[in-house]
């Protein structure tokens, strides 16, 4: 590790030693506890049995469109489909002028200036991927110049991709200083940290690499690409949740949460939410610390607030495509 | 901030009638006892009046058993058996939502765990039994095993229903016919599976379900005609039954108290620890014998992993059992309620320091917040006795040989945790550890092929798995 991160200054002793250099770092993650997988699972799914209707049920609704991260990463995007992208962030549902808007719309660094035209005095975030996204496989100044490229633009949030090579051959030093080094160029924008935890495997990786993302500095993390299957899942995301839980309470600064990927119904929003709300805490049911990354969540989300509100089911042509 | 709205399972599922008779001969007719009311413990209102036995019932149960057992079922070829008992299965897991309603009105349980965990493991132990009925010359108890006979059975109203299925459907595969008496506060889950029974067209007298008080148990227990006594419950019970059974050549097994230790070592995985902490000790309110009761951590984590358990416990949601999001429900019985709280007293007056969740309780039913006991001492009652109740006491230990002491420590010896990184300390502890369960990195799992039982106060003999087989064997 090059020098002491600015990151860690403000942590406690125990923290910020963690961080001095590759071998404090390497020993501190290897001594966070183990994560048991059968224990974690079956917690997992027995959280997600809980039944959350009627006005409780709204209310996560109204909760999980607020926080939706509107994304498109497609190779084929235009400045078209990110236009009309945003005009469904600002207005979901456009019969029904009370559903809340979405908290991001999230796009590649080159998409950027078109979002935050489209979205200019809504107070919708506008996030960009970076960092050689989704593989981030190229060099440190590649890296940064596409972040700086993303905030140039306007884009207020940034969602970066961890070295998963490094991470997996043990060289953590090299991961953190990479974090600390674009959330330097990141600037005011808020740095979402992607683990990609498909690609990690183990829950104890999940969890040190959560541990590594905010000892360098992440605002969130977050975990996956979407584009590496298995994206976001329950027991992963309970594994983030504890791990930011973990660090208020030695911090007292709270990291926020993003699951990506794979979240498609109201159904499985819902049990993330229940998850956030019983695992990390009632505090990080905003917006501010909780993000869905998602593209078709959203209409489900609505048509299931339709169902709600009206007492029938409509039909998917009853919302916006995009 | 987000309230979940309540989400109770419907009350009507569960088909509840003004009053239940007893099941005797292949027929539901009036006993000759006082009839008994049971409660709903979550509101204390009366659900139904139940019929109870007399010793003349009693006798004629004892008698139809022993005709269906020389007639039919101990001569039958086990392939045939099976086809009743699979039939039994399939009713059980078809009624599995009436069964798990009216489980949860009578006990008090949440419906969470009646749903999950009592009404599919009920079933899932007739399908195991089922399948060895033609097989039992393979469970390494000789070539053809004979049954015993008659088969007097008295359980206790924890698991109502699991504990009906665990005496039952092993008694039937092996040939013996069964005289049941299920517990007093818990009766109506016992008297649909005889329901089923009837429906499922075993012949007559093959099941015998007889309600009662204790006086109808050892009534039951002391028959000559009974050649095999089950029987689930307090230690105090166990003894009696093994001082009226002495001599007589009756077979016994005995599933008693226990106090089980979750020993949580420093490389332990701490949150699914807490999880398995919990679940030890809160699952249905902690009316459970192999219940993990005392928590032995190790010192250097237990600072950390008591915060991390205090918030965890916080989140329990306690009251209706009903509500499809109740966590806790309600304790059985007014007297259980009672003794739970009078050993509670004895923490605080011992020295302990007691934590209880902030949780909020229902005004009316018998209902115990989750608690805490840190600062416990081996001396201590609420270290030795068992509770049955929503209460953990914690103890701390430095190293394993001390651990293995302490949680050896003990008049019982049902179950045991071990919550630890390490394999080979897994293996180590647990060839130390008199329990006759020992869970590693979970707790409170039951399976139909796993044997369960106790060492020394915690009973004898072995129910489920092959080993389960021979008590119901002329072995």
């Amino acid at each position: 590790m090059a020098s002491p991160p600015p990151a860690s200054t403000g942590l406690p002793p125990a923290l910020s030693d963690a961080t001095r250099d590759e071998t404090s770092l390497r020993r501190f993650l290897h001594g966070l506890p183990g994560v048991d997988q059968v224990g974690v699972e079956q917690r997992a799914a027995g959280l997600a049995t809980r039944s959350i209707k009627k006005a409780a049920k709204l209310w996560a609704i109204d909760t999980a469109i607020g926080m939706v991260d509107l994304t498109t990463l497609e190779g084929a995007d235009t400045d078209g489909k990110v236009r009309s992208l945003c005009a469904k962030a600002r207005r979901p549902d456009p019969d029904r002028a009370e559903v809340p808007p979405v908290a991001a719309v999230c796009v590649y660094p080159d998409m950027v200036a078109t979002a935050v035209e489209a979205l200019r005095g809504t107070g919708i975030g506008v996030a960009s991927v970076a960092t050689a996204f989704p593989s981030g496989r190229s060099s440190v100044p590649v890296k940064i110049a596409d972040t700086e490229l993303a905030v140039a633009a306007g884009a207020t949030e940034v969602d970066m991709v961890i070295d998963r090579g490094a991470f997996l051959s043990g060289r953590y030093g090299r991961v953190f200083d990479e974090i600390v080094t674009v959330k330097h160029a990141c600037g005011d924008a808020h740095l979402k940290v992607i683990l990609e935890t498909g690609e990690l495997a183990t829950y104890d990786n999940v969890r040190r690499a959560s541990w590594l993302a905010m000892l360098a500095g992440a605002d969130f993390i977050k975990t996956s690409t979407g584009k590496i299957s298995p994206a976001a899942t329950l027991p992963v995301t309970h594994v983030m949740l504890q791990a930011v839980r973990d660090w208020h309470t030695a911090t007292g600064d709270r990291v926020g949460v993003k699951p990506a990927g794979g979240i498609r119904t109201t159904k499985d929003a819902i049990r993330y939410l229940v998850a956030v709300h019983e695992v990390a805490g009632e505090e990080w049911l905003t917006p501010e610390k909780f993000r869905f990354g998602a593209s078709s969540l959203l209409n489900d989300l609505l048509m299931q607030r339709r169902a709600q509100l009206d007492g029938h089911y409509s039909g998917p042509d009853y919302v916006t495509v995009d | 901030m987000w309230e979940y709205a309540p989400a109770p399972e419907s009350r009507d599922i569960a088909n509840l009638r003004p009053s239940y008779r007893m099941f005797l001969d292949g027929e539901f007719v009036e006993g000759g006892g006082e009839p008994l009311k049971t409660v709903n413990p979550a509101t204390e209102e009366v659900l139904a009046e139940v019929s109870t036995a007399n010793s003349s019932d009693v006798d004629k149960a004892v008698k139809a058993a022993r005709r269906a057992h020389e007639r039919v079922w101990g001569r039958m070829p086990g392939a045939e058996r099976a086809k009743y008992i699979f039939r039994i299965a399939r009713m059980i897991a078809e009624r599995a939502r009436e069964l798990a309603v009216l489980e949860s009105l009578d006990n008090g349980k949440p419906i969470r765990e009646s749903r999950d965990v009592d009404v599919p493991t009920a079933s899932a132990h007739f399908f195991y039994h089922a399948g060895w009925a033609d097989k039992l010359g393979y469970a390494g108890l000789g070539p053809d095993p004979r049954p015993l006979g008659v088969a007097g059975q008295v359980i206790p109203w924890n698991f109502p229903l699991l504990m009906a299925a665990w005496k039952i459907a092993p008694a039937l595969a092996c040939g013996n016919t069964v005289v049941l008496k299920p517990a007093e506060t818990t009766p109506l889950t016992a008297l649909v599976l005889a329901e089923i029974v009837q429906q499922a067209d075993l012949p007559p007298g093959v099941v015998n379900i007889l309600p009662g008080a204790g006086d109808v148990g050892a009534e039951l227990v002391g028959h000559a005609g009974v050649d095999k006594v089950a029987f689930t419950g307090s230690t105090d019970v166990g003894k009696i039954i093994q001082r009226t059974v002495a001599g007589t050549g009756k077979k016994l097994t005995l599933e008693l108290g226990g106090k089980a230790a979750n020993v949580v070592f420093d490389d332990a995985p701490l949150d699914q620890a807490v999880e398995g902490i919990v679940n030890g000790i809160f699952f249905n309110q902690g009316h459970v014998c192999c219940a993990g009761s005392r928590l032995l951590v190790q010192e250097s984590v237990a600072d950390e992993l008591l915060a991390k358990l205090h918030a965890r416990v916080s989140t329990l949601r306690v009251g209706d059992p009903l509500d499809k999001n109740t966590d806790v429900g309600a304790i059985n019985s007014r007297e259980q309620l009672d003794k739970i709280t009078s050993l509670v007293e004895s923490g605080e007056a011992e020295g302990a320091q007691r934590w209880t969740s902030p949780c909020p309780l229902p005004e009316k039913g018998f209902f115990f917040a989750p608690t805490v006991f840190a600062g416990v001492s081996q001396a201590m009652r609420i270290a030795r006795e068992e509770i049955f109740g929503p209460v953990l006491s914690v103890l701390t230990f430095r190293t394993p040989d001390e651990a293995v002491a302490k949680a050896n420590n003990t008049p019982y010896g049902l179950s045991a945790g071990i919550w630890t990184d390490k394999g080979s300390r897994i293996l180590w502890m647990a060839d130390r550890l008199r329990a006759g369960v020992v869970w590693a990195n979970t707790f409170n799992r039951f399976d139909p092929t796993a044997p369960f039982g106790g060492y020394q106060e915690s009973g004898f003999g072995r129910e489920g798995g092959r080993a389960g087989l021979e008590a119901y064997l002329d072995v």
